[in-house]
């Protein structure tokens, strides 16, 4: 089945782009590389530029300035039914006048390769739909038809596949079937894969490299697990998962460490894991890796110290605990605690102070919203 | 019929429960009676008349009850060339209007989508000749391509038209006078399914490797069949049965008589009440007969 496809994917670069629209910016001056076989996610909230970057790459828009070069020729002014390069769109957009079967052999039938009905049945049978090859479109489930639809951009066997958050309309059960069926089925053809989405959960769990976009630029790129640990943006820390950010004047610098002070406490982070060296600058942590303690912990140079604090709120989630907790001066800080055994471990209204280690303190290169100068 | 077109492909999966059979009866009754009284009565009064036969007596435009199928024989050999031309120029003055109105519909219902205002102003100016009546617009093209008139003239000054060719009174003007007449009737229809064209199926059409013509053919023209199929009939069937743009006061001669002129003639002038309604009931079968084989052929048999 596999041998059908041949890995043949390409590299994708994106220099200079910019487009502009009547009124807005939609894309600054975007740079991005993605080399061939890589499964790639372009993660944004809506109204990022995410969608329109894709757009630009299949050639249903034209960027105002720069190159798209695909496998090292430049597209930019290809038009789309010129270029190696498919779809799985949003809205699946299966043509509801073509059987299943018809609709995933188009493309085959408009390069009039050999045996399309054939090859679009071995495509169906990859996606586990050839049962359903002489149906409508509008007899399939939702994940039915987005199956449909991978199917249909797979068979042409394109240099580059584009994924417009295709699983947006499943929901959460589906929808985590497809991501792990999506990601075989990569392995298996060894395509590249670019995938936008606005699930940050989505974007990790797949992809070999994410990058976060944001007001048409990109924030941040990397592995999932490297963006994570090491957030270089405030929106970014924001934006992948949940921080706790403090901001503070820079007080303090040794040779590997530097401290800032905030309400009289000074925390610290590992130079080689802070973006910014002095001033103003924000810290933060990851509220998994945050604790929280009913005494005032012994201080030591690994671990910052806040507090004391009082729990103003406690939510369940069924794998851990999530507490929100006020510490004067400072903010609200969120803790997530496991359920392993002895849950809640912590009352609404208790007094308790958070600490966490040091090396999993990280300084970010700029100020959240509301905390610049 | 053909209107279903125009709200929905679709039958509706079940009609709503049955609340109250009375109800509903009241509900359609006046439908029903109106159907009735301007419907069935007519044409059972034509199929009568259609098989009455002359009065013994011999009086002109005299008539006696019977089941006499003659009339009919008469009318087909007598209006054969008639017959055959009224098809011939429904055929080509619906393919004339359907090559015009498409493109039309196209921009008004595609390209015009994101300029609202300026779309709704383009269908206003399609629909804008209905406030003058027809006959007055037939009548200025009969000024328009007379003989005389500042067209000709300056086609002949140009001597893209010899002196001794005209174009009243031929087929050309009478498909011209029909093909304008009845643009609105295919344009609405079209325009409503362009208008209602999910663009990201040409979209996905064009990222699966169709060129644009592709596009066109496999996506665009499937997807807005409904409407060509609607337009085509509100167009073809009343051309059919026209009788003004080829009488000769108009645009036509009478070598280019229509069906409707000549059931025209026999009721008002000749008084030949069964040929008429023989005539008239030929036009009917023969429109039905064509209508289901194209509804049939085009899998569009929803609308019917």
């Amino acid at each position: 089945m596999a041998k059908e496809f041949v890995p043949a994917g390409a590299d994708l670069e994106l220099r200079g782009i910019r487009k502009e629209f009547p009124g807005f910016t939609a894309i600054e001056n975007l740079d991005l590389q993605i080399p061939a076989g890589e499964f790639f996610a372009l993660l944004g909230p809506s109204g990022c530029g995410k969608t329109t970057t894709l757009r630009i790459i299949a050639g249903l828009e034209e960027p105002t300035s720069g190159q798209v070069m695909l496998g090292g020729q430049d597209v930019t002014f290809t038009k789309p039914h010129e270029r190696p390069v498919n779809t799985v769109f949003q809205s699946y957009a299966l043509f509801p006048h073509m059987s299943i079967l018809e609709n995933v052999a188009f493309g085959l039938r408009r390069r009039k390769i050999e045996n399309p009905i054939p090859k679009a049945m071995d495509a169906l049978n990859l996606v586990e739909l050839g049962y359903a090859a002489e149906r409508r479109p509008q007899q399939l489930s939702g994940g039915q038809q987005q199956r449909v639809a991978l199917a249909r951009a797979l068979v042409n066997r394109p240099s580059l596949l584009l994924l417009d958050e295709p699983l947006g309309a499943l929901d959460l059960k589906l929808r985590r079937q497809m991501q792990i069926e999506l990601k075989a089925i990569q392995m298996e053809v060894g395509l590249t894969f670019l995938h936008v989405t606005h699930d940050q959960e989505e974007a990790m769990d797949m992809a070999d490299t994410v990058a976060v976009m944001h007001k048409g630029r990109i924030e941040q790129m990397g592995a999932p697990e490297a963006l994570y640990e090491r957030p270089k943006t405030a929106f970014v820390a924001k934006f992948l998962g949940q921080s706790n950010i403090f901001v503070g004047q820079a007080v303090e610098s040794s040779a590997n460490s530097l401290a800032i002070e905030i309400a009289g406490t000074k925390l610290s982070v590992p130079k080689h894991r802070a973006e910014k060296q002095s001033g103003k600058i924000a810290l933060g942590v990851r509220p998994e890796k945050a604790f929280f303690h009913h005494e005032a912990p012994a201080t030591s140079p690994d671990l910052n110290i806040l507090g004391p604090g009082e729990i103003k709120d406690i939510r369940f989630t069924g794998v851990s605990n999530q507490y929100l907790i006020e510490i004067p001066n400072v903010g609200d800080l969120i803790v997530f605690a496991q359920n392993v055994g002895m849950s809640p471990v912590a009352e609404l209204g208790q007094q308790v102070w958070v600490s966490f280690k040091v090396e999993h303190t990280f300084g970010l290169s700029d100020l959240p919203a509301g905390d610049e100068d | 019929m053909a209107f279903a077109a125009f709200s929905s492909n679709k039958p509706a999966p079940n009609a709503a429960p049955m609340k109250s059979g009375k109800i509903v009866l009241a509900l359609l009754l006046p439908g029903l009676l109106y159907l009735a009284m301007f419907f069935m009565v007519p044409l059972a009064s034509l199929l009568v008349t259609s098989l009455e036969s002359p009065d013994p007596s011999g009086a002109i435009g005299q008539y006696v009850y019977a089941v006499d199928f003659s009339s009919y024989g008469n009318v087909i050999s007598r209006y054969f060339p008639q017959i055959l031309r009224s098809f011939g120029y429904a055929f080509a003055a619906t393919f004339f209007a359907l090559v015009i109105s498409y493109p039309l519909a196209y921009f008004i219902g595609v390209r015009l989508r994101t300029r609202p205002l300026i779309q709704k102003l383009t269908l206003t100016l399609v629909i804008a000749p209905f406030f003058i009546s027809f006959l007055l617009r037939t009548i200025a093209w009969k000024q328009i391509l007379s003989d005389n008139s500042p067209t000709l003239t300056f086609l002949r000054s140009i001597h893209l038209l010899g002196d001794n060719q005209f174009f009243l009174g031929t087929p050309f003007a009478v498909i011209w006078g029909l093909t304008y007449n009845f643009i609105p009737f295919m344009t609405l229809p079209l325009y409503t399914s362009l208008e209602r064209l999910d663009l990201r199926y040409l979209e996905a059409a064009g990222d699966l490797y169709a060129n644009p013509a592709q596009v066109f053919r496999k996506i665009t023209l499937p997807l807005t069949m409904p409407g060509v199929i609607s337009g085509t009939l509100l167009t073809f069937i009343p051309i059919t049965g026209d009788y003004v743009n080829a009488s000769r006061d108009f645009l036509g001669s009478s070598q280019t008589s229509m069906i409707g002129n000549m059931v025209q003639a026999d009721f008002l002038q000749n008084s030949d009440y069964p040929s008429a309604s023989a005539l008239s009931a030929i036009l009917m079968g023969v429109i039905l007969l064509l209508v289901t084989v194209y509804v049939r052929r085009t899998g569009t048999e929803d609308l019917l």
